[in-house]
């Protein structure tokens, strides 16, 4: 009987899977068309990310290309001093070092957004909470005991946890923002939007492209369903 | 001029039997005149075969097998060479349209009883090839060697060392080392672009000589051989060139409408076409929290993880897999189609239909306790279909059948029924606006839908009799 009713519960938790694991994720406002937020992600990702996380799949020519931005332009804003323009993104520091300080090799992020999707990086770069007994001091939301600090305080500010005990286990219900940081939430949530589009953007950087020519192929496609259907009904006339 | 091609035409022709191979297989092949939607899927299966072979040769111009550049040069492909995401967006959603157009073949199969008496040969021939296909897919799989390529293999690979006595030895030996690496990924790429695929070809050739010889079934499972004209040819049938090849045109370019849908739109499908963690580069030293084949295998794999013994789950997979090829001798009802069968076959194979879809879906996520009861329930399913058939198909009563074939109504003599249809489940309301003209809007009508509905369970459970 137990087994019966649990088989039977497993059939109605189908509908409501995605949302039993903690906490929610937020919805990031992925715009590739928007060159500017991406241009603003590209800049972000250089001067907080890049000295950790490469992104070595993408040239900083091939940004230069796809923002319709000026090769001097992205030398000059984007990309850090001494890089050119037919670099990949590599970060400065070395995988034996990184061991040593984090206690793992920092991944490269070219294709981060599509293995974790852009809603779970959203929540995550902004998930970030004060926990004295943690080496980096912050804890995570969504990555428990991760070991990458939270890069962003300046900006952000601090934010502490309001855990609730639920069944048993210690869960966060609620992030709330202790001390200020420089920038307003709305400004921070922009910032990490932004971001987020822009390794959106570098995991697959031809996806634009792709999607403005689907159009042309299915139209194509389709006048060659009318046509090759004309073509059947004029063979198959005198078949009854 | 054209006396010089005519010689060098004849020249030819002397030597090659070029024009009686086409008439064999081609203007002169007689194929029944009543095919419908699902006998579209036998040359889309032919089509995608010529897709993967074409854009497999260009992968191969640019990819690594090399266990430290493998999973960079397929970025690189992606980013760096020109059309290259194209190539490898073709490839990888080709794989996967691969085995949905076999597996909607082989359903058709099912349907219409095409593997029976004189069939045996071409389903055994359709069988192997569906075997050669799994091994080609889960050999593709590992190079782009991802997280998901990498434990996959792993895990399945490890299957073979379930085997008793020689079970280790053998893993070993399919690896080339005690853990999937360089050397795994090397002899995988030398199966995948060269063994596997000069297999299949060879088997398809068979699959469709074996099928000439035959000639094709219908969706009446009568065959039309028995009624000849005063030429010698089948009456309902009609050449296959030019009848079918401009019909099979048709089917290619929807095929490819939502081929290239999901190519320009959802590469990915959601995680289906390609996994999500096959993203991250492998690593021998970190397992996925959750490792899931590709959509395509998940059936099997879900009968593997029912069993609870893992040899005993390895014989079941394979069972699953073996039991198919014995089809044609399980049937013992004197029709072919599903059209004249009795109502025990048509319920189980609406069951084993649910069975194999719930297989599907539950092999793609984690084995939960609840998960594996209904695997296995799913499971039992499944090969009750093939074991108990012997006797449910003798014991049925089946439908007298037709002299000749019958009518297979075109999409245009559907279109009257369509607009009857929608005509009854929405209410049309003219009202007359401001200006004077006439606006008509159609509501959907709740009483309408009712009825249809109900008329649709009434005649699916009376079809099912």
């Amino acid at each position: 009987m137990k087994r019966i009713l649990s088989t039977l519960l497993f059939l109605l938790s189908f509908s409501v899977n995605a949302s039993s694991s903690g906490i929610e994720l937020e919805e990031a406002d992925i715009d590739l068309s928007d060159t500017v937020s991406l241009e603003r992600g590209a800049k972000h990702y250089v001067t907080y990310c890049l000295g950790c996380h490469s992104a070595k799949h993408i040239r900083y020519k091939r940004i230069a290309l796809d923002l319709h931005l000026d090769e001097g332009e992205i030398l000059k804003n984007v990309a850090p001093l001494g890089a050119g323009i037919y670099d990949q993104m590599h970060s400065a520091m070395n995988g034996h070092d990184a061991e040593k300080w984090f206690g793992t090799t920092p991944p490269d992020l070219s294709l981060i957004a599509r293995s974790r999707g852009a809603d779970w990086l959203y929540t995550y770069l902004k998930g970030f909470y004060a926990e004295p007994g943690k080496p980096t001091g912050v804890n995570n939301t969504v990555f428990k005991d991760v070991a990458m600090p939270n890069v962003l305080w300046q900006q952000q500010g601090t934010q502490v946890a309001v855990i609730k005990n639920i069944d048993g286990h210690d869960v966060v219900t609620e992030l709330k923002l202790e001390q200020p940081g420089q920038l307003s939430p709305r400004e921070f949530d922009r910032m990490v939007n932004d971001l987020v589009n822009f390794l959106v953007y570098v995991g697959e950087p031809v996806q634009l492209e792709r999607q403005q020519m689907g159009k042309y192929a299915l139209f194509f496609i389709l006048m060659f369903i009318v046509l090759a259907y004309l073509l059947k009904k004029e063979y198959w006339k005198d078949i009854h | 001029m054209k006396q010089r091609f005519n010689i060098l035409s004849d020249w030819f022709l002397e030597r090659f039997p070029l024009s009686d191979l086409w008439n064999e297989h081609m203007a002169h092949y007689y194929a029944p005149k009543n095919f419908n939607i699902w006998y579209f899927f036998g040359s889309l299966a032919l089509l995608v075969l010529v897709n993967q072979f074409i854009t497999g040769i260009l992968l191969t111009m640019n990819y690594k097998p090399d266990a430290k550049l493998a999973f960079d040069s397929v970025e690189y492909i992606m980013r760096d060479v020109d059309w290259g995401w194209l190539v490898r967006y073709m490839h990888s959603t080709g794989a996967s349209a691969f085995f949905i157009v076999v597996y909607l073949h082989m359903f058709r199969g099912l349907l219409y009883g095409s593997f029976k008496q004189p069939r045996e040969l071409i389903w055994i021939f359709g069988m192997l090839i569906f075997v050669c296909l799994m091994a080609e897919a889960f050999m593709g799989y590992l190079l782009p060697w991802g997280q998901m390529s990498y434990w996959g293999a792993q895990v399945i690979i490890s299957l073979f060392s379930a085997i008793p006595v020689i079970g280790d030895e053998l893993s070993l030996w399919v690896r080339g080392d005690y853990v999937v690496s360089d050397a795994t990924l090397n002899r995988f790429f030398a199966f995948h672009v060269i063994a596997v695929p000069l297999v299949l070809l060879i088997l398809v050739f068979l699959h469709i000589v074996a099928l000439h010889e035959v000639g094709s079934n219908n969706p009446d499972g009568i065959e039309i051989k028995e009624n000849l004209n005063w030429k010698g040819h089948p009456v309902d049938g009609i050449p296959f060139h030019p009848y079918y090849t401009v019909k099979d045109i048709v089917g290619v370019g929807v095929f490819m409408f939502f081929f290239a849908t999901v190519i320009f739109y959802m590469p990915e499908l959601g995680g289906f076409f390609l996994e999500h963690a096959n993203f991250i580069p492998a690593d021998p030293l970190k397992t996925p929290e959750h490792i899931a084949p590709v959509w395509y295998f998940t059936p099997f794999y879900a009968i593997l993880r029912a069993v609870p013994d893992k040899f005993a789950g390895v014989i079941a997979m394979g069972g699953a897999i073996v039991v198919l090829f014995m089809l044609p001798w399980l049937d013992r009802s004197p029709v072919k189609s599903i059209r004249y069968r009795g109502g025990m076959f048509k319920k189980a194979l609406l069951l084993f239909v649910i069975a194999f879809i719930g297989l599907g879906y539950l092999g793609t996520q984690p084995a939960t306790p609840a998960a594996t009861t209904m695997a296995r329930m799913f499971t039992a399913v499944y090969f009750g279909f093939f074991l108990l058939m012997p006797l449910y198909t003798r014991w049925e009563k089946t439908k007298p059948l037709p002299e000749r074939l019958t009518d297979q109504p075109t999409l245009e003599d559907r279109i009257p029924c369509v607009i009857a249809l929608v005509n009854e489940v929405t209410d049309v309301q003219q009202t007359t606006d401001a200006t004077g003209a006439r606006i008509t809007k159609r509501r959907p009508n709740p009483a309408g839908i009712k009825a249809v509905l109900f008329r649709f369970a009434k005649n699916l459970k009376e079809s099912l009799d």
